[in-house]
Formats: C-alpha cells, sequence, structure tokens
C-alpha cells in the first residue's frame, strides 16, 4: 500500500517535471510549422532583406521584418540603458545599505511594481509620459520609442532589483570585511568589491531582465505609435515584433501567407528570448571560485 | 628592549626581568614607544559581557601574542583594535583605548585613518577575486592612488613583504583564488602592507592552512615584527611560544596574565595560566 502512493506520487511529480518540457517542445512545433508554409512561400531570405512590411500591398507583398528588430532592439536597450544601473544601484541599497525595517518595507514595494499589468502602464504611458515627452523635446507626438523604453525598463526593474539584490547577497562577507580593514569606506566597498564580485549574478539579472523587455507586447504596442518605417531616433515611432503580431493577428486571413508570416515573426522572437535566457542561465549558474 | 627588534629567539631573553606592564614609558632606548594602551576595556554585545576589565600596553615592534580557549574574548579583543566590532549591531565599549597615542574611540577619530593604521589578516584568507596586482594595489587605489609607477612599485614592495613575490612575479595578474591557502594568506598579509600600517592585527592567520605554510607565515611574522607591531591572536600555545616576544592570556573576557612570552610559558604568575599552558583545559 505505502509502496503504490510512492510510485503513484513519484510518477506525478515526473510527469509534472516532463509536461514543462513537452511544453517547451510544444511551442516551438507549433512555432516552426505554422511558419513553413510561409518559409516555403516567400523564402526566409525576404524577411531579413532591406524594405519594408507589406504583407497585404497588392502586386508585391513585402516582409521584411528588419524594422521590428531594429524597433525591438531599441526598446530593449533604451530600457536596460536606465532599468540596470538603477536596478544594480537599489539592489545594493536593499543588499548593503538598508536597514532591515526600509528592507521590509521597499521589498514589498518592488514585488507590487512586478505585478502592475502591462496594460495598465500602456495608459499611464499614453496619458503621462507622452505629454512629457513631447514638452520636453518639443516634438508634436510624444508616442515613440523612447516612451515604450522607459516604461518597458519599469517593468524590468522588479527583475533586475530582485537578482542583482541576491547576488549581492551571496557575495562572501569576508571580502567586505577585507576592503574595510584596509580602509575602505562602506561605498568603496561596494562599487570596487562587493558589486564587481556579484558580476555574473548582476549580468543574470540584466538578462532575464532584457528577456522580459524583448517579449514585452502590450505597454510597447500602446506607446510606441508602431509605424512600420524605419526609425531614425528614440523620438522616432516603432514598431516591435511583439506589437507586430499583435496588431495583425486579429485581422489576418487564417491560413494565408501573412497568417504564417506572422509565426515567423513569433519565432525570430523565440529565438531571440531562448539566447538571452540561456546565457543567463549559464551565467547564474557560473560557480563563482571561492576558495574553501 | 633592544630584543623587541632584534629577533632574537624567547631563550635568549629569559634573564631581562623587566615587567613588561609598565615598561613603556621607562625605556631610554627610544624604539619601544607605546603603540597601543588599553585602560579598563569593557566589551558588550547587546547585554552580554565579553571583555571584563582588560587593560594592556603593546610596546611598538615585536609581536604579542593572544591565546585562550575558544569564545574567551582574544578575537573580540583584536577587533576592538581597529573597529572592526563596529560592522556588529549593538555592541558596546567602555574604556579607553589609545593607539598611538590617540584615543581610537574618542568621536572625532576617522575609522578610514585608523583601519590604516592598524592592518588586519584574518582567519580565512579573503583574498578579492581580482587579480594578485589588484588584491594588493586595491588599498593604495582606494586611498587615492593612481601613478601606475608608484603602484607597481608598492605591489612589487608588498609582496616582497609578504614573501610572495619570487613566487608570483611573472603572473601578478593572474587571479589571485589560484593561489594556494599559504600563499592566498601571504597575499593578504601583503595586501595590509601595502598601505602601510604601523601595526597588523592577524586573527588566527595560520588555523586555516597546512603546517608547511604555517612555517613559512611564522617566519614571516618574526621579519614583519622588526617593523611592525604585530599582535596575533593563536589558538596554538606553541605557535605564541615559537614567535612572540608577549603575551596575553585570556580566560572567559577576562585577561588573565599579559607579560613576557618566556615568563607566561616558564614561570606563569597565575594559576590559571599554568593550568592552560600544561594543557589541564583547552
Amino acid at each position: 500500500m505505502h509502496s503504490r502512493t510512492e510510485l503513484i506520487m513519484k510518477i506525478l511529480f515526473w510527469a509534472s517535471g516532463i509536461a514543462i518540457i513537452l511544453f517547451l517542445v510544444g511551442i516551438l512545433f507549433t512555432l516552426l510549422s505554422n511558419s513553413i508554409p510561409a518559409l516555403g512561400e516567400i523564402g526566409i531570405g525576404s524577411f531579413f532583406t532591406s524594405g519594408l512590411w507589406r504583407p497585404g500591398a497588392y502586386g508585391e507583398p513585402t516582409y521584411s521584418i528588419n524594422n521590428f528588430i531594429l524597433g525591438t532592439f531599441m526598446v530593449t536597450v533604451g530600457a536596460l540603458a536606465f532599468a540596470v544601473p538603477m536596478g544594480v544601484a537599489a539592489a545594493a541599497y536593499l543588499a548593503e545599505i538598508a536597514s532591515p525595517w526600509e528592507r521590509e518595507f521597499f521589498k514589498p514595494i518592488v514585488e507590487v511594481l512586478a505585478g502592475i499589468p502591462s496594460v495598465v502602464l500602456g495608459f499611464i504611458g499614453l496619458v503621462v509620459l507622452a505629454p512629457l515627452i513631447a514638452r520636453f523635446f518639443n516634438i508634436p507626438s510624444g508616442i515613440n520609442a523612447l516612451n515604450g523604453a522607459i516604461l518597458v525598463g519599469i517593468m524590468a526593474l522588479p527583475t533586475i532589483i530582485t537578482l542583482a539584490e541576491d547576488a549581492i547577497t551571496a557575495v562572501p562577507k569576508e571580502y567586505r570585511h577585507a576592503s574595510l580593514a584596509l580602509g575602505g569606506t562602506q561605498w568603496q566597498t561596494i562599487w570596487k568589491v562587493t558589486v564587481p564580485a556579484a558580476f555574473s549574478g548582476i549580468t543574470a539579472a540584466a538578462m532575464l531582465g532584457m528577456g522580459r523587455a524583448i517579449g514585452e507586447t502590450m505597454t510597447v504596442l500602446m506607446v510606441t505609435g508602431n509605424m512600420i518605417a524605419r526609425p531614425e531616433s528614440f523620438l522616432d515611432s516603432v514598431r516591435t515584433l511583439s506589437a507586430n503580431i499583435a496588431i495583425e493577428i486579429g485581422d489576418v486571413a487564417f491560413g494565408s501567407v501573412h497568417f504564417h508570416a506572422l509565426f515567423v515573426v513569433g519565432l525570430v522572437l523565440f529565438i531571440i528570448t531562448f539566447i538571452v535566457n540561456l546565457l543567463a542561465d549559464i551565467l547564474i549558474h557560473r560557480k563563482p571560485e571561492v576558495n574553501k | 628592549m633592544q630584543i623587541l627588534n632584534s629577533g632574537i629567539r624567547k631563550t635568549d631573553k629569559m634573564e631581562n626581568n623587566l615587567n613588561p606592564n609598565f615598561a613603556c614609558e621607562t625605556n631610554d632606548s627610544g624604539n619601544s614607544y607605546c603603540e597601543v594602551q588599553v585602560e579598563g576595556l569593557n566589551f558588550y554585545y547587546g547585554s552580554k559581557q565579553a571583555l571584563f576589565d582588560v587593560n594592556i600596553e603593546v610596546k611598538e615592534k615585536g609581536v604579542a601574542a593572544l591565546i585562550g580557549p575558544s569564545g574567551c574574548g582574544k578575537s573580540t579583543f583584536l577587533r576592538v583594535l581597529n573597529r572592526m566590532n563596529d560592522l556588529i549591531p549593538g555592541t558596546r565599549l567602555e574604556g579607553r583605548i589609545n593607539v598611538h597615542g590617540e584615543d581610537i574611540y574618542d568621536p572625532s577619530t576617522d575609522v578610514v585613518e585608523l583601519r590604516k593604521k592598524v592592518g588586519m589578516v584574518f582567519q580565512q584568507p579573503n583574498p578579492f577575486p581580482k587579480s594578485i596586482y589588484e588584491n594588493v594595489a586595491y588599498g593604495p587605489r582606494i586611498h587615492g592612488l593612481k601613478n601606475r609607477e608608484k603602484l607597481d612599485q608598492i605591489v612589487e614592495e608588498s609582496l616582497k613583504g609578504g614573501a610572495l613575490w619570487d613566487e608570483v612575479k611573472d603572473r601578478l595578474h593572474d587571479p589571485a583564488l589560484a593561489l594556494s591557502g599559504g600563499q592566498q594568506q601571504r597575499l593578504c598579509i601583503a595586501r595590509a602592507l601595502a598601505v602601510q600600517p604601523r601595526i597588523l592585527l592577524m586573527d588566527e592567520p595560520t588555523s586555516a592552512i597546512d603546517p608547511i605554510a604555517t612555517q613559512r607565515i611564522e617566519d614571516l611574522v618574526r621579519e614583519l615584527c622588526q617593523e611592525y607591531t604585530i599582535i596575533i591572536v593563536t589558538h596554538n600555545m606553541q605557535q605564541a611560544a615559537r614567535i612572540s616576544d608577549f603575551t596575553g592570556f585570556f580566560l572567559q573576557g577576562e585577561m588573565v596574565e599579559w607579560g613576557e612570552t618566556s615568563q607566561i610559558f616558564t614561570k606563569p604568575q597565575d594559576q590559571r595560566t599554568e593550568d592552560y599552558i600544561t594543557g589541564r583545559f583547552g
């Protein structure tokens, strides 16, 4: 009797683990199988040639996603450019300086920030951030890449803060003591010893924040303007890979080349996020060389 | 008093019958300036008292060893001297501690300056996860030295001072954590020397390394004590006997006896010291 329960539990746990793998394989399979018709029809090269995404154009539809990759890249890099320094600084504060009650106070706030639905942030982007950007840069509209980057950065902050704080807390206290005993100030100890020692963990935090930023759809769709033209600067409207899928999937004829082409866009997005997450994972699991 | 600087072993000092407790002021050779004076030191972790009315005077240069069973307060005492105990919340201190004539617990004391003057070597070798060079250059750098040539020079001198230069001179930019435990500890000593301290505190520096490496560190301590005042905590009585000029015996937060090493190990004044030395407890 006892051993039967054991066996059933074992199978249940095993099946749960296996299910995760199956989901991943299933997603990849769906993306691939739905991409193949489009890849066969128009060839993989035409997705990456210069030009525009005009799948509905009469005569000669074009499928270049270069501008979307650029748009995704701009929003992501723009987001990380301020979210990483800010997140690491906040993490260093929480891990090294904050008193216990400050930590108790700030950590739930960080978690609440993580829980804000992206569509709500999109609203804020439209009614608060857009007018601010327009006024600050003296441009007609604040619906652009910068707006998206700022909001996505805010969304990536909780991930970065939480993981970077873990990484900084994990740095052996002996390093801090060594620095302080040499006459280092707390500030010097944090920036010259503790944070560098947590470098791989902090990089992993940034990468996972990046993974979050790349795939972010709703906020970006609401505040970046979604123009298909090539953006020249952060003050131009951009369309990201994810936003492109979300915008068009509702209008497209099921089974058409356009429909399958959107799956190719999804596949590209999947591959990019997969690589980012894989790199983050490698960095997290790289054992720090600690003598003991 | 010249014995402190000469590195002569304890057997040669047996005839010298000076009273170490009051030797600081009354000398005429000029080199026995009192480096550390502790008066009426009581130390508390929260409500728990860890040190009881400790009074000692440590002279310039030479090696002072602090011995005693685990938890007797010898490490706590050591950390009072460079205020590393400040890092532990809820600690409290009474009494007066002068280092080089200045009250180090005076509100005007600059802790950074104090720790520059009073270096520390820890029980576990704790080099930074940086290169050998960067480990040694760290101290001078944070104190504002940028000149590359000067840094190179300090790194070389400090590594020579730490008796590590010959082993690492061709791989200064290798990671410090690739060194052996004993080498890492000598690197930590070199790192402490790089900020040109006057006093070196060592908290059981050989307890985490092998006997041969221990021997090297002991030899190094004897060399360094000609230029620096070294206060070393050790749980190893033989080590104290081998390398120190003065020895203090701690028991349950009290300094039971403080005197010349030869006297402590041959003619202890206190029964508890004798019991400990002869291995009746500890």
